[in-house]
């Protein structure tokens, strides 16, 4: 189907709003837009960062799940403490796919559950003395943990619980990193202020911990990966590529990550950020405390991981700039023949993307690699300095949506018709149903990695076999299937 | 005779544990059976009732046992003077925990476990004196007490309180089926104060029910941990409280309050001398900065 005009697309848009009453449409008309790539600022277009309106289905998560799931949850070698009752943490154990090395229950802790399960009474009487006892059990129980951090829940903003005091007094008694945060899922619009409010926290209780201790040897190639979550195993292949070309990655925040990593930062001589969302607060923070500069890259794609290793080896010198084209010349005849094998199937395809953080312009790059083309994007809780990110990298008259709304999302892929959507869980069996190939981008689909030259390969079998998978043929209902095919009704008749 | 439930509200300080346990222990005396349900955290609502310090709480124990399903209705229900059941709800020291959902839960366990039963005539809920969050509105809500007595005095403070909570009934009343049934003038001895109160109460609505004189006597009692009906029945002060039962037992008038505007307030106190009008050319000057004006 060919693509829509810029004036369709408007057209759709209003169509799309008309359904919303007045205050409504008002609303969500400012979150809707048409690629402009002329634009510079994107807050000419859009508007984003705004609670979501009641009535609607949104995708968006809390402020909990943007600290301990997304940034805190996967230090792997520390134990997070979910504060308050059971089902926050339960409910989303093990749920993001940070994969880690070590043995979990004895130095890593990624895929545990650890609450301080609170019951009526702890409601009435606070917290405070439960979660000190909890300390001391962990203490006993898991005796190779780096350190703890509190991740509140709801309820401890409501009663008050002083977990600074409790964490500064665990800290002196066990002697480790106790980290309070305060991330309660009624704060902010979406779990972007969980990821502000962790990074504050890494800022003021994890930072400053080796300020004035110099006994870490350094070398002129350190640097930190922040934002990757090694999801699917994504952080280490991305970690391989800047080894090869002569870095030395010191930390890695926070997939596979650990607490004396994130203290060894501030010694590192550059900052790559991968999500710039969840983390770029603590980058400018480093920026403007250690003057360690920061650089935001791709490793979605060849073209983008090409790209990415050549801006970062520009900040060194030869020799990393020399391993920047060794590495992407190394990969060429891998990559080539992924290209080769799987852009004929899936050249000219078209994709809308509806995701978290980073990927829904990141991953753009990648499927252009692909012969693909995203006809449609936006993110579930980004801002505007992502929008003024995305407009160049997606093609003119194409549509952005910002935190959309199920019905929204509904409406535009029954008009744009797209060969393949790439969103989470709560979309994949709707489109399904409607016979629509289906990515999930967060989780992969349990696939991965797709960072890196080794995800790519996987990226584009995993988007041809879903696109190409014989059973959407089948997808048909039997009235149809009678229009088509006279003589098979007649047979089963 | 159905079950009332009453409520008593009002500013902090003002003396409604007192009122309440002297009031019930009248209507007690009366051979009415009654229950008194504390909700505050200091748990000093029974305990001229029960001649103990402190009763000990539906929280506290509920905290020792685990949950507040492992405890038993004659756990937390203690039986005093007159045959007065009395419970408290208790919670936390202040500063810590949440106080307003010890209510919530204690009220509830209470109608659980049918502490509520049909041989009882009232049952008074002493409310702690801000009502800060939804947990000390709880005695108000739906199916709990229908009538509410505010204790207040002739003092600006008590009067706003008065006038506040009249506000916080409103919003119930039109949901539900409570009534504030009237005001009970606690005396601080203030200035033409029954008048004042009577005053105030026709503006809300209602009626001043009683106006209770100040009287040490009151003191000596509680310093035994008794009230004045059982310390000293004979009392001028024992007949006073004796006589707010009466009317408080053959009141009928329960209403939606009017609370009045600030405005209004102000100039009820402006006509009883409580305050003076309001020089505008000094509101937010500093002493130094009028003494050089």
């Amino acid at each position: 189907m060919a693509a829509l005009t810029r004036e369709e697309t408007e057209a759709l848009i209003q169509e799309v709003l008309e359904v919303y009453p007045a205050a409504a449409k008002k609303d969500r008309a400012k979150h809707l837009a048409v690629n402009d790539q002329s634009v510079e600022k994107s807050n000419k277009c859009i508007t984003s960062n705004r609670k979501s309106l009641p009535g609607v289905m949104t995708i968006r998560g809390c402020a909990y799940a943007g600290s301990k799931g997304v940034v805190w949850g996967p230090i792997k070698d520390m134990i997070h403490i979910s504060h308050g009752p059971v089902g926050c943490g339960q409910y989303s154990r093990a749920g993001r796919r940070n994969y880690y090395v070590g043995t979990t229950g004895v130095n890593a802790f990624g895929t545990m559950n650890f609450t301080s399960d609170f019951q009526e009474k702890d409601i009435v009487f606070g917290g405070d003395k439960k979660l000190a006892k909890i300390m001391h059990e962990i203490e006993e129980l898991f005796p190779l943990n780096k350190g703890i951090s509190i991740q509140s829940e709801c309820p401890i903003g409501l009663i008050g619980d002083d977990i600074e005091a409790v964490a500064k007094k665990a800290n002196k008694e066990i002697g480790k990193p106790v980290v309070p945060v305060r991330c309660e899922g009624f704060r902010g619009v979406s779990q972007s202020l969980g990821h502000h409010i962790a990074n504050d926290a890494i800022r003021d209780w994890v930072l400053e911990n080796r300020d004035g201790d110099d006994s870490f040897q350094t070398t002129p190639y350190d640097v930190a990966v922040i934002g990757d979550y090694n999801i699917g195993g994504d952080a280490w292949a991305s970690r391989t590529l800047l080894e090869e070309m002569g870095l030395r990655v010191v930390a890695q925040w926070s997939g596979d990550g650990t607490i004396a990593e994130m203290e060894k930062t501030p010694k590192v001589k550059l900052n790559l950020i991968h999500c710039y969302r969840s983390m770029n607060y603590i980058a400018r923070h480093m920026e403007e405390k250690y003057k360690i500069p920061w650089i935001e890259y791709n490793f979605f794609g060849p073209t983008k991981i090409a790209e990415s290793l050549r801006k970062i080896a520009a900040l060194f010198d030869e020799t990393i700039q020399e391993g920047a084209e060794r590495v992407i010349e190394r990969y060429k005849a891998e990559y080539e023949a992924v290209i080769a094998k799987y852009k004929p199937r899936l050249q000219g395809k078209r994709v809308m993307l509806y995701v978290g953080g980073l990927r829904p312009r990141h991953v753009i790059g990648a499927y252009e690699d692909l012969g693909m083309e995203v006809v449609g994007t936006g993110y579930e809780f980004g801002h505007n300095d992502d929008y003024d990110r995305t407009i160049k990298e997606m093609g003119n008259a194409t549509l952005i949506y910002d935190d959309v709304t199920g019905y929204e999302f509904e409406e535009f892929v029954k008009r744009v018709k797209p060969d393949l959507i790439g969103s989470g869980i709560k979309e994949k069996y709707i489109f399904q149903k409607m016979g629509i190939p289906f990515r999930q981008m967060h989780s992969w689909d349990y696939s991965g990695p797709y960072h890196g030259y080794d995800g790519f390969a996987i990226f584009a079998r995993d988007m041809d076999m879903t696109l190409n998978n014989p059973c959407w043929k089948q997808v048909q209902v039997p009235w149809k299937k009678a229009e088509n095919d006279p003589v098979a009704v007649a047979a089963s008749a | 005779m159905a079950l009332r439930q009453c409520a008593i509200y009002g500013k902090g300080g003002i003396g409604k544990s007192t009122t309440t346990q002297n009031l019930v222990s009248a209507l007690a005396e009366l051979g009415n059976k009654v229950m008194i349900v504390g909700c505050d955290p200091k748990a000093d609502s029974t305990r001229l009732i029960l001649h103990a310090k402190a009763q000990t709480t539906i929280m506290s124990l509920a905290a020792e046992a685990g949950s507040v399903e492992d405890l038993e209705l004659e756990d937390v229900l203690k039986v005093g003077y007159g045959g007065i059941k009395c419970v408290e709800s208790g919670g936390p020291e202040p500063g810590v925990g949440c106080a307003g959902r010890g209510v919530i839960t204690a009220i509830n366990f209470l109608e659980e476990e049918g502490a509520y039963d049909e041989n009882l005539d009232f049952v008074f809920y002493d409310v702690l004196g801000d009502v800060v969050c939804g947990g000390f509105a709880m005695p108000i809500r739906e199916n709990k007490a229908q009538e509410i007595y505010i204790v207040c005095s002739g003092e600006m403070m008590a009067m706003y309180a008065a006038n506040n909570i009249a506000k916080g009934i409103v919003k119930y009343a039109n949901s539900g089926s409570v009534r504030l049934a009237g005001l009970i003038c606690n005396s601080r001895e203030t200035a033409r104060e029954d008048e004042l109160i009577s005053a105030l109460a026709a503006k809300i609505g209602t009626t001043m029910i009683h106006f209770v004189p100040r009287d040490n006597v009151v003191q000596r009692a509680e310093i035994r941990r008794m009230t004045v009906i059982e310390y000293e029945p004979q009392a001028k002060q024992a007949d006073e409280y004796r006589q707010l039962a009466i009317k408080i037992r053959d009141n009928k008038n329960f209403i939606i309050p009017t609370p009045i505007t600030m405005d209004e307030l102000e100039e009820l106190m402006m006509e009883f001398g409580i305050i003076d009008e309001v020089d505008e050319s000094i509101v937010g000057l500093s002493a130094s900065a009028e003494a050089t004006a």
